[in-house]
């Protein structure tokens, strides 16, 4: 049977519709899409994508279940490598990863297995059981974790830990858990049903939750590490830049982080039903080329705004935001200023906004990113009227635990140092992994991370105990 | 979730809450503060802690019901739960031996007030406190404050109690009696200390402020609470709350506190509709 050329196409709310509602873009594949998919699969010996995952699962195996139906089968595979199938198999950036080097990919004009889709697919069907499978937990008691921050980092190290026997604690400085799952990516892309879905399969294990505690204020380090045999800080990024032009404490001015926390954390885009309101804006300035850039717009867009556009500073090539996000924004009517800065939010005369004075920009020599740095056009002077501009531009270390805790060494840029391949920081017993260690990346990074993290921590804690 | 073991209306849309926090109440230290979701769909709003008892694991809340969120709050009565208390959040204040401190406080902003007056007085400083208030029913905690004061002056606009006037013109009274003055903290509605930083200013005197913008996480997460301090950007939430009030931008600062002026009042319309009569109040 010759293997078709393409992915099985998957079927998608339209973009006229889902641009009035928060519900999830992409519908997911029957079971019966789901085998035709996996039969694409070339079932490779020593297969390339499986190192092409941050977290190294058997993706050849589990496809082989899906193509012979055995779905449970699949479930069993995936759970001994990830604590959060759903959430990965929609925002993991497989084009990168496991389905970048898929052989089939590599033939001309074939597209790879759409292993992320099928991850999904997997995760989903579980979840739709009446019982949903749980991975089986040793009754011995091996030793008590604390983990700082409930992010895909925290949880991965903890979802992990449990598995192997650990009392594992979980404190999250919000109200609920998730991290950036919950406060940062919007509902159309990861519905938070199926985080909490994952998260419920992860307190299942016997993980503790603790909502409200902010580590290093409510709880302090030196009191983590007299009750615990180790720790895992995983606590993100999160402040946000601000690029600091005029006009930046104006009415309508967020940044990305705010406006998403608003919508997607507190539901604003459900105000006044709940009490957390968020601009609802006529015309949309978002600054940056990010994921978060592409969240923050199409959440904008979906809160009714006319216009919607995007203000990058360099041009498409170059743009970090995965290239499927970036299809979904311009199929809903987001429009593109390539190479083109800010310059001054401007003032209505009551404090509010009123617009984005901008000025276009040509790509110089490259800068120590390595990508080419933007230059200002001089007379290239253009104005955007808007009323609510939304700034993307990445985040710096959240300093609230780090300055409580000055034990911890920090890297230059403020982050923790960790080992890249066990976590260890400079404080023997504590573990870090994620964005505060290598500053913004993706869920998956920081998930590959607690993987190693856990690892290293059982190492460390038997060791511990055995002297 | 967080019980309520009493709660008391202490003056005209006023009110004082204890509440279980045993984690914060062990860690709190004057001019901090914590940011409360009273409920499911409730708002994350800040509110200074006015006191806190570590033995007992107990925080206290002194509040005025402005909008929704904190009239919502005013119905809290003993035995009932609070959904979310997130905290000891911010810097403490700066406590220590500092010689002579006057303390300026103005409505609910005298309960964030109290924790630091009490910590100076114990830590060796020689406290001049001033409470003011539209009238004398408005004027707070003055026992409690009175108890850690070498001196209380009390103001009232309207004369009901001490001294008919503002308090920035008690500020001026004590400065101009001659003797040093080493720090003010300022506390209240916005305007007034705005208002007291000028003053202070002019009388050449420091004062620290304690900022109260809008807020969602109260972790440095979100950037929402930002104001301009001596022209850079700083968060409320992490790089305060207090401040020096002579570097602040203060107009900017209250045009901030505005931004969801329209939206407050859908949300406060709303819930009257819900519980009707608010005339408790």
């Amino acid at each position: 049977m010759a293997v078709s050329r393409t992915k099985t196409p998957i079927s998608e709310q339209p973009p006229h519709e889902r641009i009035k509602n928060f519900k999830e873009v992409c519908l997911g594949y029957t079971l019966e899409e789901g085998r035709a998919e996996a039969s694409r699969c070339l079932q490779c010996k020593d297969a390339p994508c499986v190192p092409g995952c941050p977290v190294a699962i058997d993706i050849p195996g589990f496809i082989l279940a899906i193509r012979d139906g055995d779905m449970p089968g699949a479930v069993k595979i995936m759970s001994r490598y990830t604590n959060l199938p759903a959430v990965c198999g929609r925002v993991c950036p497989q084009e990168t990863q496991c389905e970048g080097v898929c052989r089939l990919g590599r033939a001309k004009n074939v597209e790879p297995v759409a292993i992320g889709k099928l991850e999904r697919l997997v995760a989903d069907w579980n979840y739709a059981q009446p019982t949903a499978l749980a991975a089986e937990i040793p009754p011995v008691k091996a030793g008590r974790v604390a983990v700082i921050g409930s992010g895909p980092a925290g949880l991965t190290v903890a979802g992990d830990l449990a598995k192997l026997g650990y009392e594992v604690t979980m404190y999250e400085a919000l109200h609920a858990p998730g991290g950036v799952l919950i406060y940062g990516i919007p509902e159309f892309r990861l519905p938070k049903f199926i985080v909490a879905k994952e998260i419920e399969a992860i307190t299942g294990l016997g993980v503790k939750f603790e909502p409200n505690v902010v580590t290093g204020l409510t709880v302090t380090m030196q009191e983590i590490m007299r009750d615990f045999d180790a720790c895992f800080i995983g606590v993100g990024a999160g402040a946000p830049n601000f690029q600091g032009i005029p006009g930046t404490a104006l009415s309508g001015v967020y940044s990305a982080s705010e406006y998403l926390t608003r919508i997607n954390l507190m539901h604003a885009y459900e105000f006044p039903s709940y009490d957390t309101p968020v601009k609802r804006s006529r015309s949309v300035v978002v600054i940056g080329g990010g994921n978060v850039a592409m969240d923050a717009a199409r959440s904008a867009k979906r809160l009714g705004a006319d216009e919607v556009a995007i203000v990058y500073r360099r041009s498409l090539t170059e743009m970090p935001a995965r290239i499927e996000e970036y299809h979904h924004a311009v199929e809903e009517g987001i429009t593109f200023h390539w190479q083109t800065n800010p310059t001054e939010y401007t003032d209505d005369g009551s404090g509010k906004l009123r617009g984005v004075n901008c000025i276009r920009t040509e790509l110089g020599e490259p800068d120590s990113s390595g990508r080419r740095r933007p230059v200002p056009i001089p007379g290239s002077e253009f104005f955007i009227e808007a009323d609510t501009a939304i700034e993307a531009i990445g985040q710096g270390a959240n300093r609230v635990l780090l300055s409580a805790f000055p034990e911890l060494e920090l890297n230059k840029r403020g982050y923790i140092e960790a080992d890249p391949k066990t976590g260890a920081t400079s404080v023997p017993g504590v573990f870090a992994g994620g964005d505060i260690v290598t500053g913004a990346a993706t869920v998956i990074l920081a998930m590959g991370a607690g993987k190693d993290a856990a690892a290293a921590i059982d190492e460390f804690v038997k060791s511990k105990k055995n002297k | 979730m967080f019980k309520v073991l009493s709660a008391e209306r202490i003056a005209p849309k006023e009110y004082d809450l204890w509440v279980e926090a045993p984690r914060i109440a062990r860690h709190a230290r004057p001019g901090q503060f914590v940011v409360i979701r009273p409920d499911e769909r409730g708002e994350r709003i800040p509110l200074t802690i006015a006191d806190f008892d570590a033995e007992r694991g107990t925080i206290r809340i002194i509040f005025q019901a402005v909008g929704k969120t904190t009239t919502r709050m005013a119905s809290f009565k003993k035995g009932d739960a609070i959904q979310d208390i997130s905290g000891p959040l911010g810097r403490p204040s700066e406590i220590g031996k500092l010689g002579t401190v006057m303390m300026v406080g103005g409505g609910v902003g005298i309960a964030a007030l109290f924790p630091i007056i009490r910590a100076l007085s114990q830590a060796g400083s020689k406290v001049i406190t001033v409470l003011g208030g539209r009238t004398s029913d408005l004027v707070i905690m003055k026992d409690e404050c009175g108890r850690f004061s070498d001196e209380l002056i009390i103001t009232t606009d309207d004369g009901s109690e001490g001294v008919k006037g503002l308090v920035t013109d008690a500020m001026k009274t004590v400065a101009g009696r001659g003797g040093k003055i080493d720090q003010c903290w300022a506390i209240g509605p916005t305007i007034m200390m705005k208002f007291c930083a000028m003053t202070a200013s002019e009388l050449g005197l420091p004062i620290w402020v304690s900022m109260n913008p809008i807020m969602l996480d109260g972790t440095g997460m979100c950037g929402c609470c930002r104001l301009t301090v001596s022209g850079a950007i700083k968060f409320g939430c992490v790089d305060g709350p207090e401040f020096d009030g002579s570097l602040v931008n203060w107009d900017e600062f209250m045009s901030r506190l505005r931004q969801y002026k329209d939206e407050e009042k859908i949300s406060m319309e709303r819930y009257q509709e819900e519980v009707g009569d608010l005339s408790w109040l």
